[in-house]
């Protein structure tokens, strides 16, 4: 098989997998190849763990309907500024990158929404008059849908950075029961959460990423084996599938290529993949039962007998499936 | 001056396609791409670049080996698990520390704390943004560097040169394309805008996200009016879709049925009304006549007055609050 899904190949033999669905491009199929994979491979009898990173739009807990067993707050460190100790000397606001804390006179404003909880407000206090305390921006998930371990961060309305809500969901994933979700809290110690059913002996990982190629895409996909780039054949499907490859390969990950609604458009896709040498896993035709049971939030791969051969298909083909 | 920007929550629910029949629609007006990270308005309108600026967002650090100690304070401190421990060696120790690019987020603390003076720290080239002709009047456009960051930036950027582009050309609607989510791009879109425009698929999943940022445009106090894309999918979610949109106080402007003259469209470079007369050009036509009325009882845009924080230690362009 082409270069790429080879390295994967040879680098995951004896260990769990864990497979990234992103595109660059929006509603190209990520959540439904994502929850499709989830369950057949469930079905199949592996150890599936899916996890939402998609925290600004989640939608995977539409299709796997899971039962939500436990959900937690996700924080995000803010300075607080004891005003009886604060000498309005604006080191804080000098050493602060994002603008997020502003000494004017006798006031020291902290902007929310531009602070990425670095910590560096707090050892620049001469005074001791700065602590961090937690707000929350979202909301992790936990649950089962059906033997499918299901875990789903949410972003609150109105946050703008959902990286830390991203390392929060897969922080919890991690093994032996405890994800650092903060280091170096206000009290100098490592702030660590509890997620003891959770711990991980999925065999199978799926992280269902946000569109786009930023920040957002980036945090989601860092330390997968295999990246699945979601895709269709037209100019816009192409065009964002070129940044999305350049993304991953600037990351040094291994990737292949969906190809979903395959009959819709021209050939341009499969003649990049061809000369890129990406492998093209899959080629899912255009079929109007898999999108009405989409838009009903059914699984297709229960609903349409064809559509769940064809991810039947993709998952003997993902690098692992004939280590199995 | 007017300011319509057309969002979605979920992507892929025909943003772009819809954006670029509105421009041959409305005639005069300047188009804006504000989703910087995976721009596709480019593909349909070939955009003469006329201005190219470079864009530049926070700085990153870079430990040099040369003056690296191991000390691992750079690593204690880091909060964005960007520094690892496998550098080259140099005379005094056999590894040294590293700092991940990708993972970097700019805060500078281990630049402050590092007693060796061994980390620098320089802006980073974050992409490029343009000012191009059309076949339908100016266009303000960027692209975003390769896995780079601040895209928030970058899109208030643009929309604030596309102010400047309307006021120098006499234009009074500016149109912009924007991103899926309801992130950091998405807020950066919408803050200060005239009307929202939301492309919503009646599906459940379309649903719940157009929920999420519609009540994100509502925080912003920014109007909204609801196009359903691919009507014709699922009646009863179409219906549940309109009725939610009018307990948010969105006005309807009409449903979009499938149609695939769309993607012909986009493969021959052309925006839907100007390829075909079907069902989904004829549906944007009625949305467009919806949006031109709401376009003169809403207020104007207030892009052009985003103030700028600037950071006081090195007069860099922080970020922009209304």
């Amino acid at each position: 098989m082409i270069a790429d899904v080879e390295v994967a190949c040879t680098k995951v033999l004896s260990r769990p997998m864990k497979i990234a669905i992103a595109s660059g491009k929006g509603g190209t199929g990520k959540t439904t190849v994502a929850t499709n994979l989830a369950q057949v491979a469930a079905t199949d009898g592996r150890a599936v763990a899916y996890l939402d990173c998609d925290v600004e739009e989640p939608n995977g807990y539409l299709f796997l309907k899971p039962t939500i067993q436990r959900q937690q707050s996700i924080d995000k460190l803010l300075p607080m500024v004891d005003l009886g100790r604060c000498t309005f000397c604006g080191r804080c606001s000098q050493a602060c990158r994002y603008g997020a804390i502003a000494c004017v006179g006798k006031q020291v404003l902290v902007f929310a929404e531009l602070c990425h909880s670095c910590g560096g407000c707090v050892l620049a206090c001469p005074a001791d008059a700065l602590r961090e305390v937690p707000k929350p921006i979202g909301e992790l998930r936990l649950g089962m849908a059906g033997p499918i371990r299901f875990i789903e961060g949410r972003l609150n309305v109105g946050e703008a950075m959902s990286p830390p809500a991203i390392r929060a969901v897969k922080a919890a994933v991690r093994e032996k029961g405890t994800g650092t979700i903060c280091r170096n809290g206000p009290d100098g110690a490592s702030h660590k959460w509890c997620l003891s059913p959770f711990h991980s002996e999925a065999d199978l990982t799926i992280l269902d990423c946000p569109p786009g190629t930023s920040c957002p895409v980036i945090e989601s996909i860092r330390g997968s084996d295999l990246v699945l780039l979601v895709t269709e054949p037209t100019p816009f499907g192409l065009h964002d599938l070129k940044l999305a490859v350049e993304m991953v390969r600037a990351l040094k990950l291994s990737l292949a290529v969906v190809l979903n609604r395959c009959d819709i458009g021209d050939d341009q896709v499969r003649q990049y993949c061809t000369s890129q040498r990406i492998a093209i896993l899959a080629e899912i035709a255009d079929d109007r039962a898999v999108a009405e049971a989409y838009s009903r939030g059914q699984l297709a791969c229960a609903a349409v007998p064809s559509f769940a051969g064809h991810i039947r298909s993709l998952l003997s083909r993902l690098p692992n499936g004939a280590a199995r | 001056m007017k300011e319509l920007v057309v969002i979605s929550g979920k992507g892929g629910t025909g943003k772009t396609s819809v954006v670029a029949a509105l421009a041959s629609l409305a005639g005069r007006c300047v188009l804006v791409d504000c989703d910087v990270d995976a721009s596709d308005l480019h593909l349909i309108f070939e955009p003469k670049v006329i201005r190219r600026e470079d864009f530049t967002g926070g700085s990153k650090a870079r430990i040099k080996p040369g003056d690296c100690t191991a000390c691992g304070k750079c690593e204690e401190l880091c909060r964005f698990d960007a520094i690892y421990f496998d550098g080259p060696g140099n005379g005094r120790v056999s590894r040294t520390f590293r700092v991940e690019a990708m993972a970097c987020e700019g805060c500078g603390v281990c630049v402050d704390y590092c007693a060796e003076n061994a980390i620098e720290f320089a802006p980073a080239l974050c992409g490029q943004w343009f000012v191009s002709e059309t076949r339908c009047g100016p266009m303000v456009h960027a692209k975003l560097g390769i896995a780079a960051e601040n895209s928030g930036k970058l899109v208030t950027q643009i929309r604030r040169t596309a102010q400047q582009v309307a006021l120098t050309r006499g234009l009074d609607l500016i149109l912009c394309d924007g991103s899926p989510g309801i992130g950091c791009p998405v807020i950066a879109s919408l803050t200060g805008a005239s009307l929202a425009l939301f492309v919503v698929e009646p599906t459940v999943s379309g649903i719940h996200d157009f929920c999420r940022v519609a009540q994100l445009a509502a925080r912003l106090g920014v109007p909204g009016v609801l196009a359903v894309n691919k009507a014709d999918l699922n009646k009863k979610n179409a219906e549940e879709l309109e009725e939610t949109a009018l307990k948010h106080a969105i006005v309807l402007a009409g449903r979009i049925p499938y149609d695939r003259d769309v993607t012909r469209a986009q493969i021959a470079r052309k925006t839907v009304v100007e390829a075909s007369d079907g069902p989904a050009a004829r549906g944007i036509r009625q949305v467009w006549s919806v949006i031109e009325e709401q376009l003169r009882l809403c207020a104007a845009s207030q892009a052009s007055g985003l103030v700028q924080i600037v950071n006081p230690r090195d007069k860099q362009v922080l970020a922009l609050k209304p």
